[in-house]
């Protein structure tokens, strides 16, 4: 399980930086998403993967029955994904935006230094 | 809870500018909370100072499980100096024309990004310090395109990608770790990579999250979004991310590789010596072939990030390479005080010379040196706030940059360091150089022919005035009374330093562990010991 998630990890870290490094920037923002797709998987791999109870305490008791699972990957992913959905729903509206002020789908010509 | 103030005052604000009615609300909020910030600040700098650092174990969770905000002196000079920043920046965008159509968004964000720089410096470990960085980021992408100029927007672009970039590899640096070690707070990782007893491994760990901080801090070769998205911005908000932003990925750097990856100190000191390097000369030698305002102070900013580097790059190799004991501590805390002392320089010197660019801009309407002349004439006084901070910033004797090049070469001569060393007096020379252009071009000649005459400066002229010129009196001092401000730099490069009691401190003595039980592995997971 965890081979197949390095695989997949890695598969999405290569296309990711594949289209990061393309010149339309359309294709640079879907990199950017596949990129932190890779470090959410990243970080849930890295957590242990193996079968084991939810961390939830049964009512009154102190902890919950061992041998349970680490809750504190799946709380970083949450939160990695909810600051990665905002940020990159902002950058969408950017690309957007500058897309239609400036006509411009290149990241050349984007970096050029000709005064708008 | 004194720790929590400089987060917290700044985030009330924000929501109450967000929800408080009427048109000039956010701008009063906004005002008023960014002048009381340094009163916050320096009751924090007081209390760390009077009785040493305090770690505030946010919920109530101990050290290694909860959230550790962790305030020592490094961290309170850092918390000062984003006060003043922000309430220079504040204070001149209130001379600013008001703009209910952004005013609003813009007093919300500018206290959002203030209360996540104060969040960063104070964060005890590496998530909590994600997510102040991703407040940071989020708050300064809204700043950044706000007026949606056409430049400004593809600034954004070029920044907005490089930082999700740069977020990422946090990210996945972060997660690399938890799975090594099981631990976030950046003390217990550097107790518990220890413990693992593989060095190397230690050092692959760190290198995304150095290379994620390295492009914050645009540092060669990451430098490329800082001269794409500065120039465009109003001043106020360009003197603003100018004095704040890179700083806290150089502040990053500093924490992470003194008190978390501390397994081989010579590579992770030679990776940031050479980087230093680079950045140093590259970024003055674009700054050198530019000629517009801005633009030169925007390359100036990532030559100046290598000198605060440098003292950092020199610090580690030191400590890896002095075999005597009390020699070692004393060379590296001067070597780390100079780029504490840089830092603290710099970020008043720089947020300064911003401001006097937008100064400039709303006398003569523009900032091409090519169209500019006879400034010196016309406004003495802007003419000797820029000439206080162009000499501080290229390290002239009696003005601040020459007390903190002076400790960071001395460091890096103590060290044989000769490259880095060269470079940073070659450097030194080619600001001074880039600065004089700009007083020759814009200040010291005759007005050229073509020259729009000069404007009436205005309403909110005074204001814009008075925080520029508190900001060159603050360099001045630091200049003048270079003792005092050495001495803040050293104690806190003591305190970082000093590994072992900062970790104690920030592990032990929190509400709920006993200090005994601190080195229990992970209770959740059964699966102990693992890698």
């Amino acid at each position: 399980m965890t081979l197949l998630l390095a695989c997949s990890i890695a598969i999405l870290f290569a296309i990711g930086g594949y289209l990061l490094m393309r010149r339309s920037i359309v294709r640079v923002v879907f990199g950017l998403v596949l990129l932190s797709h890779g470090a959410n998987l990243l970080i849930f791999t890295s957590a242990n993967l193996v079968p084991l109870r939810p961390p939830i305490a049964r009512a009154g008791a102190p902890a919950p029955e061992p041998p349970f699972a680490d809750p504190l990957p799946s709380a970083l992913i949450l939160t990695a994904i909810v600051i990665g959905f905002g940020v990159l729903s902002f950058t969408l509206v950017l690309v957007r935006r500058a897309a239609r002020e400036l006509r411009v789908d290149d990241v050349e010509e984007l970096c050029s230094e000709r005064p708008r | 809870m004194t720790a929590m103030l400089p987060i917290l005052v700044p985030l009330l604000a924000a929501a109450l500018a967000l929800a408080l009615p009427g048109d000039r609300a956010p701008r009063l909020v906004l005002l008023a909370t960014a002048l009381f910030l340094p009163l916050v600040a320096l009751l924090v700098m007081v209390r760390v100072h009077e009785s040493g650092a305090i770690v505030v174990h946010v919920g109530g969770w101990a050290a290694p499980f909860g959230i550790a905000i962790v305030a020592d002196r490094f961290a309170s000079i850092m918390v000062m100096l984003a006060a003043i920043v922000g309430a220079a920046t504040v204070l001149f965008s209130s001379g600013e024309a008001p703009d209910p159509r952004t005013d609003r968004a813009r007093s919300t964000l500018i206290l959002a990004l203030l209360a996540a720089a104060a969040g960063a410096f104070l964060a005890g470990d590496l998530f909590n310090l994600y997510v102040w960085f991703e407040l940071l980021l989020v708050s300064s992408f809204g700043l950044a395109v706000l007026e949606g100029r056409g430049n400004q927007l593809a600034g954004g672009i070029v920044y907005v990608v490089l930082s999700l970039l740069s977020s990422t590899l946090f990210l996945v640096g972060a997660g690399l770790c938890y799975g090594a070690v099981g631990t976030l707070n950046l003390a217990d990782l550097g107790v518990r990579l220890a413990e693992l007893g593989n060095p190397r491994l230690a050092t692959v760990l760190a290198s995304p999250l150095l290379i994620a901080f390295a492009i914050k801090a645009a540092v060669v070769p990451f430098v490329a979004w800082l001269p794409a998205a500065y120039p465009p911005l109003s001043s106020a908000i360009g003197a603003l991310f100018a004095g704040l932003l890179t700083k806290v990925g150089v502040y990053a750097i500093i924490r992470t590789s003194t008190i978390a990856f501390v397994q081989e100190p010579e590579v992770i000191g030679f990776a940031i010596l050479t980087a230093a390097g680079a950045t140093m000369a590259l970024g003055v030698l674009a700054a050198v072939s530019q000629a517009e305002i801005r633009r030169i102070l925007s390359f100036h900013i990532a030559s100046q990030i290598g000198y605060m580097l440098m003292g950092t790059g020199l610090a580690l190799v030191i400590v890896a390479t002095t075999p005597s004991e009390s020699v070692r501590a004393e060379l590296a805390t001067i070597a780390l005080g100079g780029a504490i002392l840089y830092i603290l320089h710099h970020i008043i010197v720089k947020t300064n010379l911003f401001l006097v660019a937008g100064l400039i801009e709303r006398r003569r309407g523009t900032t091409e040196l090519k169209a500019l002349g006879g400034l010196a004439q016309s406004d003495p006084a802007i003419a000797a706030i820029f000439l206080i901070s162009a000499l501080s910033l290229a390290g002239l004797p009696v003005f601040s940059g020459f007390w903190a090049k002076l400790v960071l070469v001395r460091a890096g001569l103590d060290a044989g360091a000769w490259i880095v060393t060269g470079i940073a007096l070659a450097t030194g020379l080619l600001t001074l150089l880039s600065m004089m252009k700009i007083w020759v071009e814009a200040f010291w000649r005759e007005p050229v022919a073509a020259a729009p005459p000069p404007r009436e400066p205005g309403p909110g002229w005074r204001p814009m005035l008075a925080a520029s010129g508190a900001l060159a009196a603050i360099a001045l001092a630091i200049g003048l009374g270079a003792r005092p401000a050495w001495w803040l730099a050293r104690g806190a490069a003591e305190d970082m330093l000093a590994r072992d009691a900062a970790a104690a401190r920030v592990l032990e003595g929190g509400p709920e562990t006993p200090t005994g039980e601190r080195r229990e592995p992970r209770a959740p997971d059964p699966e102990e010991p693992r890698r």
